[in-house]
């Protein structure tokens, strides 16, 4: 299983959970849990995918949900998940 | 499974409090480049390099782009050229060609810099040895991004005061050489006591003669994250103080782990070492200076500065080495003047002088860094803060380094700009008492009595 963890920091508004997991769909980009909460005023959204089938590369996920955020207004990354693992876990 | 608050802690480091790669350094071995015409062996050095690096930007910025975090540099260490050169070098502009060479492939593959223009003759010179280091002058104002070494003392061998000695002048003629752009030449060099082989960082970084064919070092920086950390420890001991850097030096390691494990997969070359150094930028919040005051003091330079950075020196390698199996170069807190926003409003006031620089370098993780100072000091001057600091090396067994920069045309209290992540800085005063009659001795200082421990 090849899991990233998408992250989405900005102004909370209607529909961001159901752009964001629309085009994870669109791309057989299956999500494994999502949690959401306020820090420091800020709306932050967090999801553990699995993109084992995905039909576009890792680069282009990168880059889609880069430009739906800016089209959102809020801040979309996709990171692979070692970076959060190797850190927080012994 | 992971929760929102460790992600998001990952995140704010890497956005906020700058962490970041600071380099992933590929060191080659060039010993098979050797031949005994010059034309053949740049060439040889030239078709090496591309051939082993072609693809370590490219495969720096996918590993950025699939984490999300900011590698700064690529770079390339390669064995030290005194020893590739010497068959084929008989003047000092045979061994420019090879700079030319080291400076070109560094630039057909897009690396930030090349290291490894160096000499180890902690004992004493070769013909080759001297040579490359009298090249130093013209190597230097010459090329782009080549970066020269040359190890001076170690605690096994003593120092070689005759290199010392030569050094001083080198450094001013360097200095002179470039004298148009603030004696930027200087940034380049740095002379070294006990030089790690496997050193990512640069000016000193070359590929030691105990390495392999080739390796990939990375380097890891975060001031901003301890500084960030930092604030939670307000008012509380020291053994809370120094869990607290502890944690953050581990998990920064860790990302520096993931990113070199990551390099050497994808690049087919093995993995070497982490080198966890908070390594200063002038940006705001990314200094070291920053993190010794939130320790406790007004300004860096101020009395419990030295004990201070002793103590945020070992808790960051402390941290790192738990984080890693094999956490090397130099590791620590590096106190570069020109790098480190704090230490260049501390240079300026007065408050951080040379001689509490070198205090602090028998405890940081390197040495005298980035400092600028008056373009008339004297060569024996130079030269006897090099002996002073590789004097600090040999008996502590530790890496002391010199990278200073007598700035052509500018005195005490004038600025000097290298630009980009080198900074600026103000020319700091020097202690101009003579040195000439003891640097000019000739020989080498003994190696220490506890270096015998066969």
């Amino acid at each position: 299983m090849n899991k990233a963890i998408i992250t989405v920091v900005g102004q909370d508004t209607v529909g961001i959970i159901a752009r964001v997991c629309t085009y994870l769909s669109d791309h057989t980009i299956n999500v494994l849990d999502i949690s959401q909460t306020i820090i420091d005023g800020f709306f932050n959204m967090m999801m553990i995918v699995d993109y084992t089938k995905s039909d576009v590369s890792f680069e282009k996920i990168v880059e889609n949900l880069d430009t739906l955020g800016e089209d959102i207004g809020v801040r979309i990354r996709c990171q692979r998940e070692e970076i959060f693992t190797k850190m927080h876990r012994v | 499974m992971l929760n929102i608050m460790e992600v998001h802690e990952t995140n704010q480091m890497i956005e906020q409090e700058k962490l970041d790669v600071r380099t992933i350094t590929m060191g080659i071995s060039l010993v098979d480049c050797a031949d005994e015409s010059l034309e053949q062996t740049c060439a040889n050095i030239y078709d090496k390099i591309v051939l082993y690096a072609k693809n370590l930007v490219a495969t720096g910025e996918s590993i950025e782009r699939d984490f999300g975090i900011p590698i700064v540099n690529k770079r390339i260490t390669v064995t030290p050229i005194s020893l590739v050169g010497a068959s084929c070098c008989k003047t000092s502009e045979d061994f420019v060609q090879i700079a030319h060479a080291l400076d070109r492939a560094a630039k057909e593959v897009g690396v930030d810099l090349i290291g490894g223009y160096s000499a180890l003759v902690s004992k004493s010179m070769t013909n080759a040895e001297e040579l490359l280091i009298r090249s130093l002058p013209q190597a230097l104002s010459e090329t782009d991004i080549v970066c020269s070494s040359v190890n001076v003392g170690s605690t096994r061998t003593g120092i070689d005061m005759d290199a010392v000695n030569m050094l001083g002048g080198i450094i001013k003629d360097i200095a002179w050489n470039t004298r148009d752009i603030d004696s930027y030449g200087c940034v380049k060099f740095v002379a070294f006591c006990n030089a790690p082989d496997d050193n990512p960082f640069m000016a000193g970084g070359f590929h030691g003669v105990t390495e392999g064919d080739a390796v990939i070092n990375v380097g890891v920086s975060g001031p901003g994250v301890v500084s960030r950390a930092l604030d939670e420890a307000v008012g509380h001991d020291f053994e809370f103080l120094c869990e607290t850097i502890k944690r953050t030096a581990f998990k920064i390691t860790r990302v520096g782990q993931l990113v070199a494990q990551e390099a050497s997969n994808r690049l087919g070359i093995p993995f070497g070492i982490i080198d966890l150094s908070l390594a200063p930028t002038p940006a705001p919040g990314d200094s070291v200076g920053e993190v010794l005051e939130k320790i406790g003091l007004a300004q860096v330079g101020a009395p419990g500065t030295t004990a201070a950075l002793a103590m945020l020196n070992d808790q960051v390698k402390k941290g790192g080495i738990m984080a890693s199996s094999y956490v090397g170069g130099l590791s620590g807190a590096f106190i570069p003047v020109s790098e480190d926003k704090n230490m260049i409003e501390a240079a300026k006031s007065g408050c951080l002088t040379i001689e509490k620089l070198e205090a602090m370098t028998c405890v940081c993780s390197v040495g005298l860094d980035m400092i600028a100072i008056p373009g008339d000091t004297s060569a024996a001057t130079i030269s006897g803060m090099i002996a002073d600091e590789a004097a600090i090396g040999m008996i502590n067994q530790k890496t002391t380094a010199v990278r200073i920069i007598p700035v052509v045309g500018k005195g005490v209290g004038e600025m000097a700009n290298f630009g980009g992540l080198m900074g600026y800085a103000p020319i700091m005063p020097v202690n101009n008492a003579s040195c000439e009659a003891f640097v000019s001795r000739g020989g080498r200082i003994p190696a220490p009595i506890h270096s015998f421990k066969n």
